[in-house]
C-alpha cells in the first residue's frame, strides 16, 4: 500500500487520492453487491424453512401411526388416514418402472454404445439415432398436462383402459423415459473407452462388453436416474388427475383406479376442509422427497470417490 | 461362438426398438393431440378459440384468449419475482460462497426442486392467499395472479439457479484471471465478465424456467381462482390487475378434460396444442435471440 510514493516521483502522476478514490468506491459497491447475493441465498434458505417448516408444524398434528395406516373414508371432513394413497403410489412407482426402465435403458444403450455402428450402418440408422436423440429431447420439454392429455386420449379413450392404474402408468412411463434416457446415457458416457476397448480386444462380443463391463461400472449412474424418477412419479399430479380417476379406495386390479399421494393431498385441499390432514399429506410426501435425495447425495458420493480412486 | 454372435444381433434389435419407442411416443403425442383438437380448429375456427374471450362449453363458446393471457402474465409476473432472486443465488453459489456454506444451499435448492407442486399449491392456498386477501380492494379474493406468481417463481427458482450456476462455473478461469488481473474488482469481474460469457447457459436456465412456469398446472388451479375472464383491474388504481384472479391454459384442460366430450373436448385439445405452440415460440425466439447476439459480438 506505499503505492502513492513510487508515484510521486513520476512526471505524469495521477493524483493518487482519485486512484484510491476510485478504488474505495468499487470495493464499496462490491461489499454491498456481496451483501445483496448473500441475502439473496439467505432468502433462498428461508423461503424452504418456511414452506417446509410451516407444512411439518401444522401437519405434525394429524402425523401419526394410525393416520399411515388407515384408510381414508372420504367425504367433506376428509375422515380417516392415507394407507391406500400411500400403496396406490408405491404400485404405480412400480408399475412405472417396470415399462419405463428397461425401455428407457435400451434406448440410452442402443444410442451411446452403438453410436459408431450407426454411423457406418446406412442412412436408415443414422436417420433413427438423430430422431430418437431429437424425440428424447422434444419428450422433456413437454408439460406434464400434455402427458396427461396425450394418456387420457391413447389409454384411457381410444384403448378404453378407463380411469386406471394401467392408463397413468403408461402415461407416466412416457413421462419419466427422457429422465431415465438422458441419465443413463451420462453414466454410459463416464465409463472410459479403454474399458470396452480391452473388453472387445479379448474376443468378447459387443453385448458381452456391455452387460459384464460396461453396465456394471455404470450401474450408480443409472440408478440415480431411476431414483429421480420416482421422485418425480411421487410429486407428479397433473399426469395422473385426468388418468388415475381419484377413487380413495385400494385399486384391485390394474384397470381398476386410485389416487396417490400427491392427488390425495389435493382432493383433499379442493374437495375437503381437511387442511391439517393435507398438511399431515404433504409432510409424508417431503419426508419422502428427502429420502430420495439422500439416496442421490450418497450414490454420487460414492461415485465421485470411485473417479478419484481410479485416477 | 454362433449362438454368441446371435445372441448379440438379437440384443441390438431389442434395444434399436427400444430406442425406436421414444420416436414413436413424440410422434403420437403429437398425432393424439393434434388429430383430437382438429374438430375445434375446423368447427371453431382460430378466430372463435383465439380472438374471443368468453369460454363457455355449454353456450357453444370457446374463447381462449383470456387464458393465453392468464398463462402468460402470472408467467411473467414470476420471472419478475422469481429470476433476480434465482440469478443472485446461482452466482453466489458459483463464486462467492465459501465451501460450507455452499453445502448447506445446495441441498436447499435441490429440496425447493423436489417438493411436489401440489405442496406448493397447498402452502398457497392455506398461507400466500389468506395474506394477500388482507390487502383492501373490493372485490379482491386472495386468489388470484399475484398468489400464483408468488408460487410460481418459488417453483420456476431451483430450476434457473441450478442450470445458471452450471453455466458460471463453465466459463474458462483464464477470463476470470484476466478480469482480475486488469485490476476489476470481483464483482465487476463477475457482472461484466462471468454472467455476459455465461449468456448462452442462463438464457437455457430461463427458457427452462418459462417452460416450467407456463406447463405448470395443479398449484396454478389451486390458487389463480380459475375464472375464465381477461386480467383487469379490480378498481381505479390499475395495479390491482395483479389481484384479479385468472385461469391458466393447464388449469383449463385438467379442471374439465375429465366429463368435457365432444367439441368442448376437443377444445380442451386445441388448448393443449396453444399451449404448446407457446412453448415453442418461446424456444425459439430465444434461440433467435441468442444467435443474434453472438453473431453481433
Amino acid at each position: 500500500m506505499n503505492a502513492p510514493e513510487m508515484t510521486s516521483t513520476r512526471p505524469t502522476e495521477l493524483p493518487s487520492s482519485r486512484t484510491s478514490a476510485n478504488l474505495r468506491k468499487r470495493q464499496a459497491a462490491q461489499k454491498f453487491g456481496f451483501g445483496l447475493l448473500w441475502l439473496a441465498s439467505l432468502v433462498v434458505i428461508l423461503i424452504l424453512l418456511v414452506v417446509v417448516g410451516y407444512v411439518f408444524l401444522t401437519g405434525f398434528k394429524s402425523l401419526s401411526w394410525e393416520f399411515l395406516t388407515t384408510a381414508p373414508k372420504g367425504g367433506l371432513s376428509g375422515e380417516g388416514g392415507i394407507s391406500t394413497t400411500i400403496l396406490t403410489t408405491i404400485y404405480l412407482v412400480g408399475l412405472i418402472l417396470v415399462i419405463a426402465a428397461p425401455l428407457g435403458i435400451g434406448a440410452a444403450i442402443f444410442l451411446i454404445e452403438y453410436q459408431e455402428q450407426t454411423k457406418t450402418g446406412g442412412k436408415f440408422l443414422r436417420g433413427l439415432l438423430q430422431a430418437a436423440n431429437f424425440g428424447v429431447e422434444t419428450l422433456a420439454g413437454i408439460p406434464s398436462i400434455i402427458f396427461g392429455l396425450f394418456g387420457y386420449a391413447l389409454f384411457v379413450s381410444t384403448l378404453k383402459f378407463g380411469f386406471s392404474l394401467l392408463s397413468a402408468g403408461l402415461a407416466g412411463a412416457c413421462l419419466v423415459l427422457p429422465t431415465i434416457i438422458r441419465t443413463t446415457q451420462e453414466a454410459l458416457l463416464t465409463v472410459p473407452v479403454s474399458l470396452r476397448e480391452g473388453s472387445l480386444a479379448l474376443g468378447a462380443t459387443r453385448w458381452q462388453t456391455i452387460s459384464k463391463v460396461v453396465l456394471p461400472a455404470a450401474i450408480p449412474g443409472i440408478i440415480t436416474g431411476i431414483m429421480l424418477s420416482v421422485g418425480r412419479i411421487i410429486s407428479e399430479t397433473a399426469v395422473f388427475y385426468v388418468t388415475l380417476g381419484g377413487s380413495y379406495r385400494l385399486p384391485n386390479s390394474l384397470l381398476s383406479g386410485g389416487r396417490t399421494l400427491s392427488l390425495h393431498l389435493y382432493y383433499l385441499a379442493m374437495d375437503t376442509n381437511a387442511f391439517e390432514k393435507a398438511m399431515g399429506t404433504g409432510a409424508v410426501l417431503i419426508v419422502s422427497i428427502i429420502l430420495i435425495n439422500l439416496v442421490i447425495d450418497l450414490i454420487s458420493r460414492k461415485l465421485s470417490a470411485g473417479v478419484r480412486q481410479n485416477q | 461362438m454362433q449362438t454368441k454372435l446371435r445372441v448379440d444381433r438379437a440384443v441390438r434389435t431389442i434395444l434399436l426398438i427400444s430406442a425406436s419407442f421414444s420416436i414413436l411416443i413424440v410422434v403420437s403425442i403429437f398425432v393424439f393431440i393434434f388429430r383430437s383438437s382438429l374438430p375445434a380448429f375446423r368447427e371453431i375456427g382460430l378466430q372463435g378459440l383465439l380472438g374471443e374471450l368468453t369460454w363457455r362449453p355449454t353456450n357453444g363458446s370457446f374463447g381462449i384468449l383470456a387464458m393465453v393471457v392468464g398463462s402468460v402474465m402470472v408467467t411473467l409476473m414470476a420471472l419478475v419475482i422469481g429470476v433476480p432472486l434465482a440469478i443472485a443465488a446461482a452466482v453466489f453459489l458459483a463464486e462467492i460462497a465459501p465451501r460450507g456454506v455452499q453445502a448447506v444451499v445446495r441441498p436447499a435448492v435441490q429440496l425447493l426442486a423436489g417438493i411436489p407442486s401440489v405442496v406448493y399449491g397447498l402452502f398457497g392456498m392455506v398461507v400466500l392467499v389468506p395474506l394477500i386477501r388482507r390487502i383492501p380492494v373490493a372485490g379482491n379474493s386472495g386468489y388470484g395472479l399475484l398468489s400464483a406468481a408468488i408460487v410460481l417463481a418459488v417453483m420456476i427458482l431451483p430450476t434457473i439457479t441450478s442450470i445458471s450456476e452450471d453455466a458460471i462455473r463453465a466459463v474458462p478461469r483464464s477470463y476470470k484471471e484476466a478480469s482480475l488481473a486488469l485490476g476489476a474488482t470481483h464483482l465487476q469481474t463477475i457482472f461484466q465478465v462471468l454472467l455476459p460469457a455465461g449468456k448462452s447457459g442462463i438464457v437455457a436456465a430461463l427458457i427452462l424456467g418459462i417452460g416450467r412456469a407456463l406447463g405448470e398446472t395443479m398449484a396454478m388451479i389451486m390458487v389463480i381462482g380459475n375464472s375464465v375472464i381477461l386480467p383487469s383491474p379490480l378498481d381505479d388504481n390499475p395495479l390491482t390487475i395483479f389481484l384479479s384472479q385468472a385461469r391458466t391454459l393447464t388449469g383449463n384442460i385438467a379442471v374439465e378434460i375429465n366429463y368435457a366430450s365432444g367439441l368442448h373436448a376437443s377444445a380442451l385439445f386445441a388448448t393443449g396444442v396453444v399451449l404448446f405452440v407457446l412453448i415453442m415460440v418461446v424456444n425459439i425466439s430465444a434461440h433467435a435471440i441468442l444467435n443474434r447476439s453472438n453473431s453481433a459480438a
